[in-house]
């Protein structure tokens, strides 16, 4: 693949899951082997329960494998004690969640400055960092809202804004736009494609969507705990584009007010 | 450290988010402390209140009463036992290592002046009084030894009866009625304030003789003929000599009663040491009492912490998931919500000190006594909830730290 001589951030080779179920077995992950190099955006799809989270927990360091090994970011982690594994999705790892996962009554800043916390960070240092970050998700005027106070496209920025900010190695988003709407969707890929494109952080996340897949290079399709597919993609879609392009439409929709009742 | 702050910054953060919930948690605890601090105060006081009253007497004074008094009861009526002079020249011809003594009459007077009319209590005394009661005249003289022995009709009054007669004329010099009699009065005494058994500055001294013959004479008349005393006090030299102070005095009465080997005696012997330490016996009991109170409302309050603490863990599964895996390992998980029950209970606590204070403080507007609230009190309630709530606090946060964050996460 592009392999042009760099180290992999993910090197997972022959890795296995599997669930005792009282009597019987359930491998939900059957042998996986994957490479993934620093800056891609790769997305991993795959029918339901076909082990995707498994996987993305497995990377994320929240889950370790029953067998196979598994170096992040050049650290074997696979033999790791709970702590070690706290520190290092503290360090490496970002996560983004389906349901955003932001603490209630808390505002968005506070919310991005958890991690730093973790991290030994200094209060002033974490303002400015986690300020920083909201703005580069383009919350910079929503600093103090709660969650509740925010829309499920800006709830996801936040939780994007919070994975950033103690410069992981790798995101990994479980389906992270599968509570959105479609132009909200957009805006969240266009941000993993800055994100991968200029900072050079790999993203992987998981969706069933395939308009929102066709966003990345890479496609990883997954059935049954086992890797069917790895794919490149011919064209890739710009998500800031089409989040343009939804802004535009939503700002001509507002023009003709008429158009908006008769919807109703 | 800054762990540690940010973990209380989070902790006063998560509780005020569900007030009414942690002000209810705290009450439990608040009670306890409130009622523990109010009533150490109060005992406190009362000791304070006790001390004071013994420290208005002499030092080392040793008294015989009448009668045997019996375990726990009042001194004094049990029988028809009776003391006499012949019995207090007696105590006082044998009896080693004392500085001063005297007897006493004590019955109830009839006070008249001009249209003013009083009853009080009149003790019969000896110039010794003062020092054994430690209680000067304020104005005037007191009790001297030729208007003892010539039966003279003199009276020093307390500052209750001074007031209720002259108001706040001068009484030195002025002729009163007592039951009849009239008496010169020759000084005013300083002010006792009010005691447990009343108001201390409602009494008259006069010359135990005068009364004896004089006021008293049916009352101060033994079947033998003999002139009757009500008590006898002798100030011994010092504490260590007490022991055979009073074994003098013990043998001396036996003899004089003709008491046989083996029967009870007929007087009682109290002396202040005695007394003190009864009232520390008491004070003591007290003291587990009010401990065994405290004990179980912190027990209840600290019970009551646990309860929420586990619904809080339960209702917050995801969040601590959350914390998990952006990297809160299990001690930081353990102490965040280990912060949150002792930031609880110490609430909790601090407004039981404040309710306890708060009644500490009305107390004196219904009774005697001023409740003391002590710094030792404060520190031990404190104590008591910071412990309170690390142990009741330990078992949910141990639960919260123990949490699989993958399962947490997908908690609902
Ligand atoms: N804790 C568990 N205990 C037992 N079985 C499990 C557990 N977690 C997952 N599995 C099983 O492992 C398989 C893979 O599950 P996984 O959650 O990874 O699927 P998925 O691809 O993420 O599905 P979906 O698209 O519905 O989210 C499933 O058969 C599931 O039942
Ligand atoms: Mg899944």
């Amino acid at each position: 693949m592009n392999n042009n001589g760099r180290t992999p951030v993910i090197d997972v080779r022959d890795i296995y899951k599997t669930y005792q179920m009282g009597e019987h077995e359930v491998r939900a992950l059957a042998g996986v082997s994957l490479t993934i190099y620093p800056g891609e955006l790769v997305a991993i799809m795959g029918p339901s329960g076909s082990g995707k989270s498994t996987l993305m927990n497995v990377l994320g360091c929240l889950d370790q494998p029953t067998a196979g090994s598994y170096r992040l970011d050049g650290v074997d982690v696979e033999q790791m004690k709970e702590d070690e594994l706290a520190a290092v999705r503290n360090r490496k790892i970002g996560f983004v969640f389906q349901s955003f996962n932001l603490l209630r009554r808390t505002s968005a800043i506070d919310n991005v400055e958890q991690p730093m916390i973790y991290a030994g960070v200094s209060a002033k240092d974490r303002r400015a960092r986690a300020t920083e970050a909201l703005e580069s998700v383009g919350l910079g005027t929503r600093l103090k809202h709660f969650s509740s106070e925010l829309s499920g496209g800006q709830q996801q920025r936040v939780a994007i804004a919070r994975s950033l900010v103690n410069n992981p190695a790798i995101i990994l988003a479980d389906e992270p736009t599968g509570n959105l709407d479609s132009k909200s969707g957009a805006e969240i890929m266009c941000l993993f494609q800055t994100l991968s494109r200029e900072k050079g952080i790999t993203v992987i996340f998981v969706t069933h969507d395939p308009r929102i897949a066709d966003h990345c290079k890479r496609i990883i399709r997954i059935a049954d705990g086992l890797i069917t597919g790895d794919d490149l993609v011919a064209e890739q879609r710009d998500a800031c584009a089409e989040h343009s392009a939804f802004t535009a439409a939503a700002a001509l929709t507002a023009a003709a007010p008429g158009k908006m009742s008769a919807k109703k | 450290m800054a762990a540690v702050i940010e973990s209380i910054r989070l902790a006063i953060r998560t509780l005020s988010a569900n007030r009414s919930r942690s002000l209810l948690t705290m009450l439990g605890i608040s009670i306890g402390v409130g009622a523990v601090i109010s009533l150490l105060s109060i005992g406190a006081g009362v000791q304070a209140y006790i001390d004071d009253l013994f420290a208005g007497a002499g030092t080392n004074i040793i008294t015989v009463q009448p009668g045997k008094l019996q375990r726990g009861g009042p001194p004094g009526a049990s029988s028809s036992a009776q003391l006499t002079e012949g019995d207090y020249r007696a105590i006082v011809a044998n009896t080693p290592n004392i500085l001063a003594h005297g007897a006493f009459l004590q019955s109830i007077g009839n006070f008249i002046y001009e249209k003013k009319e009083s009853q009080v209590i009149v003790y019969g005394v000896t110039p010794s009084y003062t020092v054994i009661r430690n209680w000067l005249p304020a104005q005037g003289r007191f009790v001297e030894e030729a208007d003892n022995t010539s039966r003279l009709r003199v009276v020093v009054l307390g500052q209750t009866l001074a007031k209720d007669l002259f108001e706040d004329a001068d009484p030195v010099g002025q002729v009163v009625k007592l039951n009849n009699i009239p008496m010169r009065v020759i000084g005013v005494m300083t002010s006792k304030g009010a005691s447990f058994v009343g108001d201390q500055d409602a009494v008259a001294f006069v010359p135990l003789m005068t009364a004896q013959d004089r006021i008293f004479q049916a009352q101060a008349q033994a079947k033998s003929g003999e002139r009757i005393v009500n008590a006898i006090a002798v100030q011994g030299a010092s504490e260590a000599v007490r022991p055979s102070i009073e074994s003098a005095m013990r043998t001396v009465l036996r003899e004089r009663h003709r008491l046989a080997e083996g029967d009870e005696d007929d007087f009682t012997i109290v002396s202040q040491t005695e007394l003190i330490n009864t009232f520390g016996a008491l004070t003591s009991v007290l003291q587990i009492f009010l401990g065994a109170i405290g004990a179980i409302s912190l027990l209840v309050g600290g019970i009551g912490i646990m309860n929420i603490m586990l619904v809080s863990v339960t209702e917050r599964t995801r969040e601590i998931g959350l914390r998990k895996a952006i990297g809160a390992k299990r001690k930081t998980i353990l102490s965040q919500f280990l912060i949150e029950a002792v930031t609880l209970s110490l609430l909790g606590g601090l407004i039981g000190i404040l309710i306890g204070a708060g009644i500490a403080a009305v107390i004196p507007f219904f009774a005697d006594f001023k409740p003391q609230v002590r710094g030792s009190a404060v520190g031990l309630a404190v104590g008591f909830s910071i412990t309170v709530g690390l142990f009741f606090g330990l078992y949910p946060a141990w639960r919260a730290s123990k949490l699989n964050p993958i399962e947490a996460l997908r908690y609902e």
